[in-house]
């Protein structure tokens, strides 16, 4: 395969995956917003800062608007990020790899971003933000699902799982960072009603708020949510879940290529931190800490990958 | 354009209302479709292009930069005896413009008879003269060509434009008959059409059938693209998708050991024929524009050295250069000794003076192109310009005569499309696609006609508006 195609896919793949859930954040967001009525102001701030778009956001608004915001978010083409940004690099993405990819999954992106080039033509009016937001999420598991039906398992859906995981590592972890930072300057605030109207928030950002229920009966703690969202092999978002899975796909391409890269040992030894952590132990150490390593880590991880793999020129 | 007194050869219907053979199968089954149905199945159509991606891009305009060429669903028919004649004529025509390009890259006997002007070649920006003394592989110049040819009445073929560098279009040929398929599937179980569906296969055949000299085991084809934002793109990536070869860009490949490598995954491969679908210019900064990120800085001298294959061949321009175009004729009888099958359409040099002046005196009966231009862009079509257009264009052709031919307005044959609920002639032209390796020549039967939607234009090209249509060869 191709050096460019392999990054192509792995791009395609961490596009489609930020653009998810940028569209959950602002879910997430909206929720908030509605069910709270005081300082909302905040929380739009603070999801504009977990989806690492402040310095862009910054330079055109002035306040933290759920209208502006989620504009922002969701379709200006301003925001490289952006839902409707990340729709098109990632159909541009998979133009690219045209060749290596099923008729399936290309029309899946392809048809992707034609919906939601045209759903976010123009600004979407709070009544229709839910109805907007299932239509991207949708059809992002319409890709995944044509991804998961159609493709064959070689290296070409390893790189393409690859850019999802390593794309959905960063998320979470920014999203419990910024958490961190606003709402838990001292473990003793734990367990304040406060913090878990904002915990439930972080949780709906990944989709788990009903799975952490289910699992854990409604003992809403700090510790007990940041385990399941660190620790948690169960939880499709949780860092440990993902970095798993890096290793298993990067596992699965030193078979295939019958060589160990240097990105092998490290995804390992990311593992290897994981696993050997506890809640009770992170907490003590730092969680900022923790995240902030666990961020860096994860990107130097994706560099390598981009060297080992050669991507690029 | 529009002449309402002008009588033109319709293929379908002869005189007042008689269906001609080839067309009789179909009408019958046209006779029994509800109009509605048929423009939902158009509609269908539309989207099932759209989903699938099959566009092109359009130069110069920021919005919409992708658009589908309209497709219509009447295709065009020819019967089996008046393509095995057309066949044969592009045949003789491309044996012979192989011939043409071995014979100036290398002993130039044609210039040297006088049959064609010596000037002609060496002026000509077309003329590599990189390619001088050497033999591509498999003595191939024109790998892929894509003929146009006009009809004019129901003996009267012309060849248009000989498109010997890096024709387009073959994707559309190919989707069309998916599309018509798809849609009316008992049609074809009605009607016997030959199937296009080989070419893919003939077009990875042929490329590996000129393997260089350094290729061994299993040749390695891979497809040269300028990149995603390239007019022709999508039909890039098909073409490598249909063959299952890489397709790379300038900055995926680079010499390693005196071999053209891309860069893979694992490290650096080597690829032993490449067919780019970038123009000569761009293909090699070192010997050619050195400007150009398209390229292969280096590819040239790999290519002389027997390290790899450029399909079509540096140089190959020279063959469907609009003035060369004018020698056609001749060119045919030189190398083949035999008179060409296929009609030229009559030619004003406008480098010529008595040319130039019947050019200016005539300008609004004819069609003047530039010499070196493609896809309609830079043409004038006489008679339809206004007053200030004709005088526009008369200055430029009076300033840079040599830049243009010009030709008399044919009066192309018509084809009906599908429109408003029935059926209405419009103007037609045929690109029929031709595969050459050391083997012989392959042409798959049909090719992609193009269709000016608008009543009564003569232009065809999708740049300017134009559609296509699935084009049958029935088999008989």
């Amino acid at each position: 395969m191709l050096g460019k195609t392999a990054g192509g896919l792995y791009w395609m793949f961490r596009l489609l995956e930020r653009g998810e859930n940028t569209a959950r954040m602002v879910e997430a967001g909206f929720r908030m917003a509605l069910t709270r009525s005081t300082d909302s102001e905040t929380e739009w701030k603070s999801v504009v800062t977990t989806s690492g778009v402040r310095a862009g956001y910054d330079a055109i608004h002035d306040q933290y608007t759920a209208k502006e915001v989620i504009d922002y978010l969701l379709r200006d083409t301003r925001n490289p990020s952006s839902v409707l940004s990340v729709s098109k690099s990632a159909r541009d993405n998979a133009r690219l790899v045209r060749t290596a990819l099923t008729t399936e999954v290309w029309e899946a992106v392809n048809e992707n971003w034609m919906v939601l080039t045209d759903l976010l033509k123009d600004t979407i009016q709070e009544k229709d933000l839910p109805a907007a937001l299932a239509t991207i999420r949708q059809h992002s598991a319409l890709v995944r699902g044509a991804l998961h039906g159609t493709m064959l398992r070689n290296d070409i859906y390893d790189f393409s799982r690859l850019g999802t995981f390593i794309e959905r590592a960063d998320n979470t972890a920014r999203i419990i960072d910024v958490k961190y930072y606003t709402l838990l300057p001292s473990v003793n605030f734990v367990g304040s009603s406060l913090d878990n109207v904002q915990w439930e928030t972080v949780l709906r950002s990944v989709s788990a708020h009903r799975s952490f229920r289910w699992l854990n009966q409604g003992d809403m703690t700090a510790s007990a949510i940041a385990d399941f969202l660190i620790l948690d092999r169960r939880l499709p978002r949780s860092l440990a879940f993902c970095i798993s899975q890096v290793v298993d796909q990067l596992d699965a391409l030193s078979d295939d290529y019958k060589v160990t890269l240097p990105c092998n040992e490290m995804a390992r030894k990311l593992d290897q931190g994981m696993k050997s952590r506890d809640i009770g132990g992170i907490f003590e150490d730092g969680l900022h800490e923790f995240i902030s390593t666990f961020i860096g880590k994860n990107n130097a991880l994706a560099m390598q990958i981009e060297t080992d793999f050669r991507f690029n020129k | 354009m529009m002449d309402k007194n002008k009588q033109f050869f319709d293929e379908m219907v002869a005189g007042t209302d008689t269906v001609t053979d080839p067309y009789i199968g179909y009408n019958k089954w046209f006779a029994e479709q509800d109009p509605d149905h048929l423009t939902r199945k158009s509609q269908e159509a539309e989207t099932f292009f759209r989903r699938s991606g099959i566009t092109f891009n359009v130069y110069g305009q920021a919005e919409a930069q992708e658009r589908l060429i309209p497709f219509d669903l009447v295709p065009r028919i020819i019967a089996e005896r008046e393509w095995a004649k057309l066949s044969k004529g592009i045949a003789q025509r491309v044996t012979a413009i192989n011939a043409f390009l071995h014979d100036v890259y290398n002993r130039q006997e044609i210039l040297r008879a006088g049959v064609v002007p010596y000037e002609l070649i060496a002026k000509n920006d077309a003329f590599l003269p990189q390619m001088m003394g050497f033999s591509p592989p498999g003595k191939v110049y024109t790998h892929i060509v894509g003929t146009d040819i006009v009809r004019t009445g129901p003996d009267d073929f012309f060849v248009l434009e000989d498109n010997a560098r890096t024709p387009s279009g073959v994707s559309y040929m190919l989707e069309n008959r998916e599309t018509m398929l798809q849609m009316f599937p008992e049609l074809f179980s009605r009607v016997r059409v030959k199937p296009v569906s080989t070419y893919p296969d003939s077009l990875h055949r042929a490329l590996c059938d000129c393997a260089p000299p350094a290729c061994t085991g299993k040749p390695r084809v891979a497809v040269l693209t300028p990149g995603i934002h390239n007019s022709a793109y999508f039909e890039h990536s098909f073409l490598a998708d249909q063959m299952g070869v890489e397709l790379v860009e300038g900055h995926d490949l680079r010499v390693v050991d005196g071999r053209i490598a891309m860069r893979t995954t694992l490290g650096y491969e080597y690829v032993d024929v490449l067919y780019r679908r970038i123009d000569d210019e761009y293909l090699d900064p070192l010997n050619f524009n050195p400007d150009s990120m398209l390229g292969v800085p280096g590819i040239m001298d790999i290519y002389r050295a027997g390290g790899i294959t450029i399909a079509n061949a540096p140089g190959a321009g020279i063959a469907d250069d609009k003035a060369i175009y004018s020698y056609m004729p001749e060119i045919v009888e030189f190398y083949t000794g035999e008179k060409a099958i296929l009609k030229n359409v009559e030619t004003y040099r406008c480098a010529e003076p008595d040319a130039l002046k019947y050019t200016l005196d005539n300008l609004k009966d004819l069609v003047v192109k530039e010499v070196h231009g493609s896809g309609g862009y830079g043409m004038l079509v006489g008679p339809a310009a206004s007053k200030q257009e004709l005088e526009d264009f008369a200055a430029k052709l009076r300033a840079r005569p040599a830049n243009y031919i010009a030709q008399p307005t044919l009066s192309l044959s018509t084809v009906p499309i599908f429109t408003n609920s029935e059926l209405a002639p419009r103007h037609v032209d045929l690109r029929p696609y031709v595969l050459v390796s050391p083997k012989g020549i392959n042409i798959t039967p049909g090719g992609l006609t193009r269709v000016a939607l608008t009543e009564g234009s003569l232009v065809v090209n999708s740049s300017q508006g134009g559609g296509t249509k699935d084009t049958w060869v029935l088999e008989e």
